[in-house]
C-alpha cells in the first residue's frame, strides 16, 4: 500500500514536470527544429563534398554518404543530449527550481527524471528525422532489427550524454559556463571520432582519440546496423589497441552510463538537499 | 504553530541570523519587520526548507523541518520574492503543474484552482501565457500557487514590494480573509504601515538578530513618551541640525535627540510627558533657547520609533544605508543552488 502511493505520487511528479518541458517545446519549437536542421547541413554537405570519391574508398563498399549516415545520427542523439542541462540550468537561474524544492515531491531525482524522459524523446525525435533524411538522400535505412540496434545505441549514448550534462548545468555557476562547454565539447568530439572518415585514415594519435571516444563506440554498431552486417559478435572496430566487437562497444556505452548516472549522484544529492 | 528557535546562518565571512527565536500562534498573522539585508529573506527560506541553518530548530505545524523536510513543506505555503514563473506556460497550467507536485488529485486540483481564481479575481486572464501578466497578476498566480494545497501555514517573503496600491490593498484583504479560516500566516516586510495594519504580532529584525518582539500596540506602548520631530528649515543642512541637535538635549524632559537624514535633517526627539501641555512647554523652552521652528510634530509612538529606539536609526535610513551595501550577485549565489 505504502510502496504503490510512493509509485503514484512519483509518476504523477514525474509526469507533470516532463508535460511542461513539452509544453515548452511544442510552443518554443526552435530547439527541436535546429537539433534537425544542424545535423541534416552536415549530412547534406559533407556527403556532396566527397559524392565524386571513388565508391569503396570507405569502408563497407558503399558511397561516403552511406559511410557519413551513422556519423551523423549519433551526432544528432550526441548534441540534443548535450543541450539537457540547460532548461535546468535556467531553472536554478531563474528561480524556478526553488519553486519545486519547496514542493513535498517524493523523490527529487522525479526533477532529474523528467529531464531524462524529455531529452531522450527529443533525441530520438530528432535521430529519425535525421534518418528518414539519409534515407531521402539515398544512404539506406536500417531494416528490421538494425532499427533496434539503432535505436538501443542511441539510447545508451543519449543517457550518458544527459548524465554529463545534468551534472554540468548543477555544478556550473550559470548558463553562460554552460552554453561555453556545450560549444567546446560538442564539434571536437565529433572530429576525434569515427563520424566522419574511418580510424585508418587517421594519424596514429587520433586514432587512439577516436578509439576512445565513446562517440565512437556508438558509431560503429549503428554503422554496421546500416549496412546490414550487424551481429553482436562481429568485430566493428579495428582500435589501436585491438578490435571491439559490437557487443563490446555496447557494453563500453552501458557501463559508461552507468558509471557517470551513479557518479554524479552524491552532486545531485547535494545540490537538490 | 512555526517555532524557530535559535537560529543561526553564516555566508563565509558574514553571520546572516544570530540565533534567532521566533514563536508565531495558530491563525496569528505575524509580521517580520527589518530593512533589506537584516535576514528576514534567509529567516524565511530556512523555514521553508529551501536552507539549512548552520544550527537551530524549525518545527512546523508540530513537523521538525529538518528531520522530516517532506512533512514539513506538506504544510507550508511559500510566496517568494522574486516570482518565478515559467512565462510560456499559461498560469492555470502553471497551476495544475503546481498541483501534480503536491499530489492533489485532478479533481481537487480543479476544484481549488476554481476557488482561488474566484478569491483572487483570475479568471480574465488565467488561461493567458505568465509572460504577458501584470507585476499584479504574477503575485496573484503566486499567492494562488502557495495556497494550492490549502496549507496550514503561509509565508510570504515581501509581498507587495513593487505592487501598485490596488493589488496591495486586494492582497492585504486576501490574507486577512485566510487568517479569519484560521491560516497562519508568516510575511517579512520592509514596509512599517504594512506591518502596522495586517500584523497580530511581529518581530523587528536587524543585523540578524530579533531587537524586538510583540503586538503593535504592545511594543509602542513600551517604549512611553509623545515623539516629536522638529525641522528648523525644510531643508537643514546637516551642521546645522548638529546645532540644533545640542541645543535640544539640553532641554529638561527631552531624551534621544536624533538626526532624521531621510526627513531633511529633521530633529527627532522624545518628550517624557504625554499631552498638549507638554507641546506647549516645549515650545516655550524652544524660544528661550533661540531654536528656529519650520514645523513641529507631535505623535504618539510609531513602529518606526520602536526600530529607532532599538537601532538607533530610522528604518528608512537603514534601507537607504542597506541600498548601497548590497551585492546583487552574492543575494543570487545564496538563492540559487
Amino acid at each position: 500500500m505504502f510502496a504503490s502511493t510512493a509509485i503514484a505520487e512519483l509518476s504523477q511528479e514525474t509526469l507533470a514536470l516532463s508535460k511542461r518541458l513539452f509544453l515548452q517545446l511544442q510552443r518554443r519549437p526552435s530547439t527541436l527544429v535546429a537539433g534537425i536542421l544542424q545535423p541534416l547541413i552536415w549530412l547534406v554537405l559533407f556527403g556532396a563534398l566527397f559524392a565524386k570519391a571513388p565508391m569503396g574508398l570507405f569502408p563497407g563498399g558503399g558511397s561516403y554518404g552511406k559511410f557519413l549516415g551513422a556519423g551523423v545520427i549519433v551526432f544528432t542523439a550526441f548534441s540534443a543530449a548535450l543541450n539537457a542541462g540547460l532548461p535546468v540550468m535556467f531553472d536554478r537561474e531563474f528561480g524556478f527550481l526553488n519553486r519545486l524544492l519547496v514542493a513535498p515531491l517524493r523523490s527529487r531525482y522525479s526533477i532529474v527524471l523528467a529531464s531524462v524522459l524529455y531529452i531522450t524523446s527529443l533525441s530520438l525525435v530528432q535521430s529519425l528525422a535525421i534518418m528518414a533524411a539519409a534515407w531521402g538522400l539515398g544512404y539506406g535505412w536500417p531494416g528490421g532489427t538494425g532499427l533496434l540496434v539503432v535505436l538501443g545505441t542511441l539510447l545508451l549514448l543519449v543517457a550518458a550524454v544527459t548524465a554529463l550534462s545534468l551534472a554540468l548545468a548543477f555544478a556550473l555557476p550559470g548558463h553562460i559556463e554552460l552554453i561555453a562547454v556545450i560549444f567546446v565539447a560538442n564539434l571536437p568530439l565529433l572530429f576525434a571520432s569515427t563520424a566522419l572518415a574511418p580510424i585508418s585514415y587517421m594519424p596514429g594519435w587520433l586514432g587512439w582519440l577516436a578509439s576512445l571516444n565513446p562517440l565512437t563506440f556508438a558509431i560503429e554498431p549503428i554503422r554496421a546496423a546500416y549496412l546490414g552486417q550487424f551481429a553482436f559478435d562481429a568485430v566493428v572496430l579495428e582500435a589501436p589497441y585491438g578490435a571491439l566487437t559490437a557487443a563490446q562497444c555496447l557494453l563500453l556505452l552501458l557501463v559508461l552510463s552507468a558509471g557517470l548516472f551513479v557518479s554524479i549522484r552524491p552532486l545531485l544529492s547535494r545540490k537538490l538537499s | 504553530m512555526i517555532t524557530l528557535e535559535h537560529i543561526s546562518k553564516r555566508y563565509g565571512g558574514i553571520t546572516a541570523l544570530d540565533g534567532i527565536s521566533l514563536e508565531v500562534p495558530k491563525g496569528c498573522l505575524y509580521g517580520l519587520l527589518g530593512p533589506n539585508g537584516a535576514g528576514k529573506t534567509t529567516a524565511l527560506r530556512i523555514l521553508c526548507t529551501l536552507l539549512a541553518p548552520d544550527q537551530g530548530r524549525v518545527v512546523i505545524a508540530g513537523v521538525d523541518a529538518l528531520a522530516d523536510p517532506r512533512g514539513a513543506r506538506q504544510q507550508l505555503g511559500y510566496v517568494a520574492q522574486e516570482v518565478a514563473i515559467d512565462k510560456i506556460l499559461s498560469g492555470r497550467e502553471l497551476l495544475e503543474l503546481q498541483a501534480s507536485l503536491y499530489h492533489l488529485s485532478a479533481a481537487r486540483a480543479r476544484e481549488r484552482i476554481a476557488m482561488l481564481t474566484a478569491l483572487l479575481g483570475m479568471d480574465e486572464w488565467l488561461d493567458r501565457r505568465c509572460g504577458s501578466y501584470s507585476g499584479g497578476m504574477r503575485r496573484r498566480l503566486d499567492l494562488a500557487s502557495g495556497l494550492l494545497h490549502n496549507p496550514a501555514v503561509l509565508v510570504l517573503d515581501e509581498p507587495t514590494v513593487g505592487l501598485d496600491i490596488e493589488s496591495r490593498a486586494a492582497l492585504w484583504d486576501v490574507l486577512q480573509q485566510l487568517r479569519e479560516q484560521g491560516t497562519t500566516i508568516l510575511l517579512s516586510s520592509h514596509y512599517l504601515e504594512e506591518v502596522d495594519a495586517l500584523a497580530d504580532r511581529l518581530a523587528i529584525l536587524d543585523r540578524g538578530s530579533v531587537i524586538a518582539e510583540g503586538t503593535p500596540a504592545e511594543l509602542k506602548r513600551e517604549l512611553g513618551g509623545d515623539r516629536i520631530t522638529l525641522r528648523v528649515r525644510e531643508f537643514a543642512s546637516h551642521d546645522e541640525a548638529q546645532k540644533v541637535q545640542q541645543l535640544v538635549q539640553g532641554l529638561k524632559g527631552v531624551s534621544q535627540v536624533l538626526i532624521n537624514r531621510a526627513q531633511g535633517h529633521a530633529i527627532n526627539f522624545v518628550i517624557e510627558a504625554e499631552g498638549s501641555e507638554a507641546l506647549l512647554q516645549l515650545r516655550q523652552q524652544l524660544d528661550a533657547a533661540e531654536v528656529p521652528v519650520f514645523s513641529l510634530a507631535q505623535s504618539r509612538p510609531s513602529l518606526d520609533d520602536v526600530y529607532l529606539q532599538a537601532t538607533g536609526r530610522t528604518l528608512m535610513d537603514a534601507e537607504l544605508a542597506a541600498v548601497s551595501s548590497r551585492d546583487p550577485k552574492a543575494e543570487k549565489k545564496q538563492a540559487m543552488r
